[in-house]
């Protein structure tokens, strides 16, 4: 039984258990057992208040569990009271709807500032790997830039290179589209598409769809607290099992 | 005496003018002093309080957080539930009565003072922080008293910026206090020679057209410093 949870645990990066967050007296999830394996792209869809973005902001710790829940990363269990979160954070990206750009530095410096203070990297190094993703995402012309002056796009773009100065295993998206005007949407799906072309780890929560359908290995639908369905994308979005799935998808599709 | 008489005999005879530009001196540079203080004293005590504020929920309080919230709490009731002179009269005579260094003592005492009150802005500067900021930080993996350090403490330094120039303007004429431990500033100066000249009008009323002077241009600076500041965020 141990070793059979081990080696799930092993192909599984994050396992998670009995998950539950409650605000208050707000019960937003009500026991999440679920998983995301190495190289895994899931994709996490639902109504708002579903829970979905609490369910992912849960797995770096950005909200705290209720006791009894359990999660574990890399084979580190975080619940624990031993971990040290900051160690293990530095090994998970996250990219936020609102992007959360330090205003007060530049695009370089943004990216720079995890991978030094952290001392995963010198000086000399953590410039050369910020020119190299600002390469990628086409803006190494704005490293001297203040995200004031950048487009919401740009903005999430630079944010998700920020992400990966760190050389994370896997990178967290809370609705990374939804602040964005719609013209802009398509070049952050593009990065995050390359990204999964990699073989990144992913987990997404969004409401872009169609991104979902062509990049997700694995769909989850919550509602009300709980993963109601889940599946391939083939299978969720074309032969749905849950009236709540079915009426969910009637009003998005 | 004709006023043109007082004048002469209050700032002309014996350089008397020169001595009031000394105190001048000594009062800037304990306004100068007393704000460094004040503003360091005040994002410590404003830390310690926001960082005992946002431990996580269902995780147990620190206990030595706890202790030092307390510490803080009561550091800013004393201090903004006494007079200043008060506190003054007290450094000077019974903390610090051996020591001759009344410049030192001044600087300490309306620092320790500022302090209190800097703190509430300050901490009502690092609130207006987006908590986004504190949790991208900390995504990254950075720690939370280098997050505070380098993202949230230079934001909300800025956006309290007018509200600090107050406290400096304050503190210029507040400085007029430390008179009663007997230190030599503008307004010590001014006491002085209406006690030699038996001339009262001319250097009280010389010494507040100074204090007016030096606040109005202060205030002109501080305009100036805001507007510029203003610009840099539509950039």
């Amino acid at each position: 039984m141990m070793a059979a949870q081990n080696a799930a645990q092993e192909q599984h990066l994050i396992e998670v258990k009995n998950l539950h967050k409650t605000f208050g007296d707000n019960h937003v999830l009500k026991g999440i057992d679920n998983y995301i394996a190495k190289g895994e792209k899931v994709v996490v869809m639902g109504p708002s208040g579903s829970g979905k973005s609490t369910y992912l902001r849960c797995l770096n710790l950005l909200e705290s569990p209720d006791p009894g829940s359990h999660i574990w990363f890399d084979g580190q269990e975080l619940t624990s009271d031993k971990v040290d979160i900051n160690k293990i954070r530095e090994h998970m990206g996250m990219v936020f709807q609102h992007f959360n750009l330090f205003p007060n530095m530049t695009v370089r410096k943004n990216i720079t500032l995890a991978p030094l203070r952290t001392g995963l990297m010198k000086q000399e190094e953590a410039d050369a790997e910020a020119e190299r993703l600002l390469t990628r995402v086409g803006l190494l012309d704005k490293a001297d830039a203040y995200p004031s002056s950048l487009s919401g796009g740009q903005k999430q773009r630079i944010a998700i290179v920020r992400a990966l100065a760190m050389h994370p295993k896997v990178m967290l998206f809370d609705e990374p589209t939804s602040a964005l005007d719609p013209e802009m949407v398509g070049e952050v799906l593009e990065v995050m598409r390359e990204l999964a072309d990699d073989g990144m780890t992913m987990a997404i929560v969004t409401h872009e769809m169609g991104f979902a359908r062509e990049v997700a290995s694995r769909v989850l639908f919550m509602a009300d607290g709980y993963v109601m369905e889940e599946g391939t994308p083939e299978k969720v979005f074309g032969a749905p099992e849950s009236p709540r799935l079915k009426d969910f998808l009637s009003k998005v599709l | 005496m004709t006023l043109k008489e007082q004048f002469i005999v209050s700032f002309i005879d014996n350089d008397r003018w020169l001595l009031l530009l000394k105190g001048l001196r000594v009062s800037f540079t304990v306004m100068l002093g007393a704000l460094l203080l004040g503003i360091i004293i005040g994002i410590l005590v404003a830390v310690i309080r926001t960082s005992y504020d946002q431990q996580r929920q269902g995780k147990k309080k620190s206990w030595w957080l706890t202790a030092l919230n307390g510490l803080m709490k009561i550091y800013v009731t004393v201090i903004r539930g006494t007079p200043m002179m008060v506190q003054l009269l007290i450094m000077g005579f019974v903390v610090f009565a051996a020591s001759r260094n009344l410049v030192m003592i001044a600087i300490l005492t309306l620092g320790i003072n500022s302090g209190a009150y800097v703190s509430e802005t300050i901490r009502s500067g690092i609130m207006s922080i987006d908590p986004g900021q504190m949790e991208a930080g900390r995504s990254l993996g950075m720690k939370y008293p280098t997050v505070m350090k380098d993202i949230i403490i230079p934001q909300a330094i800025k956006n309290i910026l007018p509200a600090l120039g107050n406290e400096m303007i304050t503190l210029f004429k507040d400085t007029s206090l430390v008179t009663v431990i007997g230190l030599a500033d503008i307004t010590k100066v001014a006491v002085q020679i209406q006690a030699k000249t038996y001339q009262a009008l001319m250097p009280l009323v010389g010494i507040a057209i100074v204090y007016l002077l030096c606040v109005m241009i202060m205030t002109w600076l501080l305009g100036k410093l805001e507007r510029r500041l203003r610009k840099s965020d539509r950039r």
